[in-house]
């Protein structure tokens, strides 16, 4: 069962939960996972994002939270003029991901230190989203509790001493997958927390080995 | 642990306490999401907000939607409320409705409730009771928990989205939720709540999902006024003592029923009715190329 705040809420910008608060939570989610303010987006959209994103505003919302805004921040409605203001370089083209989910953008990001980062999520109904890739990880994040994103080497122990980190500072795990392209490659670790993630917590994260990098997603 | 799977159960657990049906749902939604009772307050004392701002800029709105589709006519209901047939209330609440959707598809701010689609319903009912009753803001915040709690069970039983119930499931729902809070703000008792939850959903069961072009304007903007001003009459029937002979629950099932066997042409698809008219082919045709 959801939540009241589901049901009267949320405070949004219209005029469609999935089409504009959902793709602006996904713009904003991708920024998070970026880390850093986008210089280049270069957006693909798939299924009824790519026939009616004009008719929504989808494409406002979708820069709208790479931005920064948030799904009621009425600077929505202008993003495309703010974003050419802050220079960020955008553009939007269809593409056919098959059987994916209608409704699903996919961010190849450029930030401006130079950091590059490819965001795949679907808007799932309601404004709710999952972020369904990272790079080519297939992964599922919904962006409503704080998530801790490891990249790492795929080796035993690894979970073991990050859930160490996370217990010192007395963080609590809601929820945790793990994702490898192949044994003992390369793996990604996606942990959703109760608490907030500190720097420090990071920070211990990193020092633990075999991690390639470690960063902290805010909830949106 | 407060718990309810019907609108029976959250009647009666709110006549065991002596209590409101909003009440109990606070109770619930503390137990469950872990909140503060003051950060829930605060919260839909926020959204209540929202909702007023949303229906001042509405009534008053001259811009127009993306399309060109809507946007213009919440004024000139507002403008004609002393001349109307039904009466400057009646029609103070449909321009409000109208209004808050106009403002959705403008891209401003509302608050969905339970969709963006159907977000005019709730805040035009509330707005009209509140202002007839002179409810306090704790009454109406209350009212709010109260239309929450009766989206919840519908969320449970049947659904809130248009693309898996047609448009019964947001803007009957809505409607539910929206003669129930006006109920309650002017003093009805629980059972009296839940009998304008029945009539209001069962008058509008079967109701088509058709937007023209897929876009949240055509018919969505109107029928928040219509289905306000209907809201209203579920409100009065059942504070004059009219009972459903349907139970509520029944009455929530029925839909969940129907529903399901909607042809999905009519289920936000923009595949069928409206949608499909020779002018609706030719907007979309127009909007999107």
């Amino acid at each position: 069962m959801r939540g009241v705040f589901d049901i009267v809420g949320p405070i949004m910008i219209g005029p469609s939960s999935s089409h504009t608060a959902g793709a602006a939570r996904l713009g904003l989610m991708a920024g998070k996972i970026l880390g850093e303010p986008v210089a280049k987006a270069e957006i693909l959209l798939h299924g009824s994002f790519a026939r009616t994103y004009r008719g929504h505003g989808t494409d406002k919302a979708l820069i709208g939270g790479l931005l920064g805004f948030s799904p009621e921040d009425e600077r929505i409605r202008d993003a495309l003029d703010i974003a050419k203001e802050r220079g960020l370089d955008y553009s939007f083209a269809p593409v056919d991901l098959g059987d994916a989910h209608p409704n699903t953008a996919v961010f190849v990001l450029t930030g401006i230190n130079g950091r590059k980062i490819t965001v795949g999520g679907a808007s799932v109904g309601g404004g709710n989203i999952e972020v369904r890739n990272i790079d080519s990880f297939q992964i599922a994040l919904t962006g409503q509790y704080p998530s801790l994103i490891i990249v790492h080497t795929d080796k035993p122990g690894v979970i073991r001493d990050i859930s160490d980190v996370l217990a010192k500072h007395r963080v609590n795990i809601a929820f945790m997958r793990v994702f490898r392209r192949n044994r003992g490659q390369q793996a990604m670790m996606i942990i959703e927390t109760d608490e907030e993630l500190t720097e420090d917590i990071i920070q211990d994260c990193r020092s633990t080995g075999v991690i390639e990098n470690a960063f902290a997603v805010p909830a949106i | 642990m407060v718990n309810f799977n019907s609108i029976k159960e959250l009647i009666e657990l709110a006549k065991e306490n002596k209590t409101t049906i909003g009440k109990i749902t606070m109770e619930y939604e503390m137990e469950h999401s872990f909140d503060s009772k003051e950060h829930m307050l605060k919260s839909m004392e926020d959204n209540w907000r929202v909702m007023q701002e949303s229906i001042e800029r509405g009534v008053s709105n001259k811009d127009k939607s993306l399309s060109g589709l809507t946007g213009g006519d919440a004024i000139k209901i507002y403008a004609h409320r002393d001349n109307s047939y039904t009466g400057k209330t009646v029609m103070t609440a449909a321009a409000s409705a109208v209004g808050v959707s106009e403002v959705n598809a403008v891209m401003g701010r509302i608050v969905a409730c339970p969709t963006a689609g159907s977000c005019g319903i709730v805040p035009a009912a509330i707005k009209t009771a509140a202002e007839k009753n002179n409810n306090t803001e704790e009454e109406i915040v209350d009212a709010l928990f109260t239309a929450a709690g009766i989206g919840l069970v519908i969320e449970a039983n049947a659904s809130i989205a248009g693309a898996y119930g047609g448009c019964q499931a947001e803007c009957g729902t809505a409607a539910g939720m929206a003669a129930g809070a006006m109920v309650q703000l002017a003093g009805g008792t629980p059972d009296q709540v839940g009998h304008a939850v029945a009539l209001a959903i069962k008058n509008l069961l079967g109701l088509a999902c058709d937007p023209v072009a897929g876009l949240v304007e055509v018919p969505c903007v109107k029928r928040n006024g219509f289905v306000a001003v209907h809201s209203m009459v579920a409100a009065d029937m059942a504070l004059a003592g009219v009972e459903s002979v349907i139970p509520v629950d029944e009455v929530i099932d029925a839909m969940d029923r129907i529903g399901r066997s909607l042809p999905r042409t009519v289920k936000e698809t923009a595949e069928g009715g409206l949608a499909l008219t020779k002018t609706g082919k030719e907007i979309s045709k127009r909007v999107f190329g």
